[in-house]
């Protein structure tokens, strides 16, 4: 089974700090790491490899420096990455990040399955996922904790919803977001981070996938950040006075007023 | 300090960090109070290829140097000295084969020990033998093409939970430590068995057994190098293992001294953290100096012994006198800092100091390497003379 995970690269310390004049996460100059969320997602595709003596594609979109994390995804077993970079990807929203995700995976050709990490924890949208699936014109579906089956065109997967599972089968080729349930991601072997040090990664830019840059990063993103702030951390209290009837009334004529009951 | 290593060994050491971080130290606390073997963890360090840094290349290994593998446990001891040491006594039980094993028998048991498929253990200590290897009572009596091994060993760390067990007996009691041999016996040989499984002060993770032989036969190709080099060959094996017994204790203190650190910063007293009071920072300070200076020696000594040397008894006994002794003390004042709480079993140091006193003891105890030491220093006077 031909399996493509899809992972990012995020500040390795969560310290959020937003740049002002764009409304953006800042990020520079931090330690980076795989985005947590993803390794289930890279764990589960070894695993379906290993069972299925398929093959692992790994993707990311970003800087140059992203190929750090594609090194690690070596050392965890992948056998091939793919570095996704070029100055007219800046700024990529999930909606362009999504569709230039979905024209390297088409230049790869063949897939099965394409697993993502439920969210980012940076931007935290979770919307690569699903938009990617679209993008590809396969189906989809978010949340998964386990892989029940995997059969010839089809998976069954369980799904987490607020209202307890959902037992779904989806035909192949498809889109899965995995949640943290799904497995304990594996330590990456000692001889795999060594061949990783020496690997080369392959770098596909706008030109090498056919897109037009006008259609993508800052410039082909549709989404607009009105504003990025901080709560304000308010916190109003008022102690109420009286016997402890009158309190409660107190309260039920609060309640009234704010349109709880 | 900047200790300048490679590439590899900063993987290397990362990996074993990872480790340790991630697996042992949610586990360390219970593991320690149920005295249980840590299955699982061995399993995860031989799937993430720990196991194969002290094997050469030839076998399977990645053919890691001293140094290599002192990264690995300084930085497994860290979190816990107790699955640091059954990690590193599953090296100490293959170096008689590295060091004098025959072809045949390194192709036959190293690349299992590399896989993880079959861990190792080394056996010396009797009753009646520790220091003084001499006194060795096990014996082998050849017969045919078989050796008949009777006695037993004991305080075998590894034992019982390790396959391969490279052992030192006397084939000739007559000629006393000449005429100890080295074997390799193999876990389910008649006449092998498993006797008292000890419970211990620390490293309480780590399996700590009797090994029983009672007419125990092992074909004669198990002898390791020739007959009368047991001794040789223990002591050879103990010289190149002992910076690992410092590298042990360099971990043990390393995580107590943060440990101390950060607990000092967070401890109000009379109105500031503790760490503002100068009797706390002359411990921190003293902590940390002997610690990085017992680091400088063990990293120095493991790269004496990587870049050929031909003898280094004397400074593989330093290594780990003075790694040793300077953990008991750090780990000690790491219980103090943290007072009522570092007496407790739910802070982490008592454990540390628990765990440090076993590196004052075995691989020699100190006492047995200052004479060790001793006697290359007097030696070296009377050879310029």
């Amino acid at each position: 089974m031909n399996v493509v995970v899809c992972i990012k690269q995020v500040p390795a310390k969560i310290k959020i700090e937003i740049d002002p004049k764009t409304g953006t996460l800042r990020s520079g100059g931090v330690d980076r790491a795989i985005n947590p969320p993803d390794l289930y997602a890279l764990e589960e595709g070894i695993r379906i490899k290993e069972k299925t003596k398929g093959k692992v594609t790994v993707l990311t979109m970003g800087p140059a420096k992203a190929d750090e994390s594609l090194k690690e995804a070596i050392g965890f077993g992948a056998d091939e990455v793919i570095l996704l970079s070029d100055p007219a990807f800046e700024g990529s929203d999930t909606w362009s990040t999504s569709h230039i995700l979905a024209k390297a995976i088409k230049k790869i050709g063949q897939f099965d399955l394409v697993l993502c990490g439920k969210q980012s924890i940076d931007g935290e949208t979770g919307q690569v996922g699903p938009q990617l699936a679209e993008a590809l014109g396969v189906p989809f579906v978010s949340l998964v904790n386990r892989i029940e089956e995997l059969g010839e065109g089809f998976i069954k997967v369980m799904r987490m919803s607020d209202e307890g599972h959902q037992l779904i089968e989806m035909t192949l080729p498809g889109v899965i977001t995995v949640v943290k349930e799904i497995n304990v991601p594996r330590i990456p072997s000692l001889r795999g981070l060594m061949a990783a040090k020496k690997a080369k990664i392959p770098v596909w830019n706008a030109q090498d996938l056919e897109i037009d840059p006008a259609t993508v990063g800052s410039a082909g993103s549709p989404t607009r950040v009105a504003k990025v702030f901080f709560p304000q951390r308010t916190q109003k209290s008022e102690m109420l006075q009286g016997s402890p009837e009158s309190q409660v009334e107190q309260i039920v004529e609060r309640l009234r007023q704010a349109r709880a009951i | 300090m900047e200790y300048f290593l490679s590439e590899q060994q900063k993987t290397l050491k990362g990996l074993a960090r990872r480790i340790a971080e991630q697996r042992i130290l949610p586990v360390r606390a219970e593991l320690d109070e149920r005295e249980e073997f840590p299955w699982d963890l061995i399993k995860e360090m031989a799937s993430s290829d720990l196991l194969r840094v002290f094997i050469p290349e030839e076998y399977d290994g990645l053919g890691g140097g001293t140094f290599d593998l002192c990264l690995v446990i300084e930085e497994l001891s860290r979190i816990c000295g107790g699955i640091a040491i059954s990690y590193a006594a599953n090296a100490l039980g293959v170096l008689p084969l590295i060091l004098y094993g025959s072809d045949a028998q390194k192709k036959k048991y190293l690349p299992e020990v590399a896989s993880g498929a079959r861990l190792a253990a080394f056996a010396v200590t009797e009753a009646t033998a520790g220091s003084d290897a001499s006194a060795i009572r096990t014996s082998a009596r050849r017969d045919g093409d078989h050796y008949v091994l009777n006695g037993t060993k004991q305080f075998i760390t590894n034992g019982g939970e390790a396959e391969i067990y490279t052992v030192v007996v006397m084939t000739d009691a007559a000629k006393g430590s000449r005429g100890a041999s080295a074997l390799v016996v193999e876990k389910g040989t008649p006449g092998f068995t498993f006797g008292k499984k000890e419970k211990k002060m620390g490293i309480r993770s780590s399996a700590t057994r009797e090994l029983v032989f009672r007419d125990c036969r092992v074909p004669v190709e198990n002898l390791i190098s020739r007959e009368g080099m047991g001794f040789i060959v223990a002591m050879r094996t103990l010289d190149r293992s002992r910076p690992g017994v410092g590298a042990q204790a360099l971990g043990i203190a390393q995580g107590a001294l943060e440990a101390a650190v950060e607990y000092a910063q967070q401890r109000v007293q009379f109105g500031h953290p503790i760490s503002a009071i100068q009797a706390v920072q002359h411990m921190l300070a003293n902590m940390a100096t002997e610690l990085e200076a017992a680091r400088a020696l063990v990293y120095a000594t493991a790269r004496t012994i990587d870049a050929g040397a031909k003898s280094f008894t004397e400074e593989s006994a330093m290594a780990k006198l003075f790694a040793s002794d300077m953990a008991m003390r750090v780990t000690t004042d790491a219980v103090q800092i943290l007072a009522g709480a570092g007496y407790m079993r739910d802070y982490p140091v008592e454990k540390m100091m628990r765990d440090a006193k076993i590196t004052q003891i075995y691989e020699g105890t100190n006492q047995v390497i200052r004479n060790a030491i001793a006697l290359e220093v007097l030696k070296r006077k009377a050879r310029q003379e």
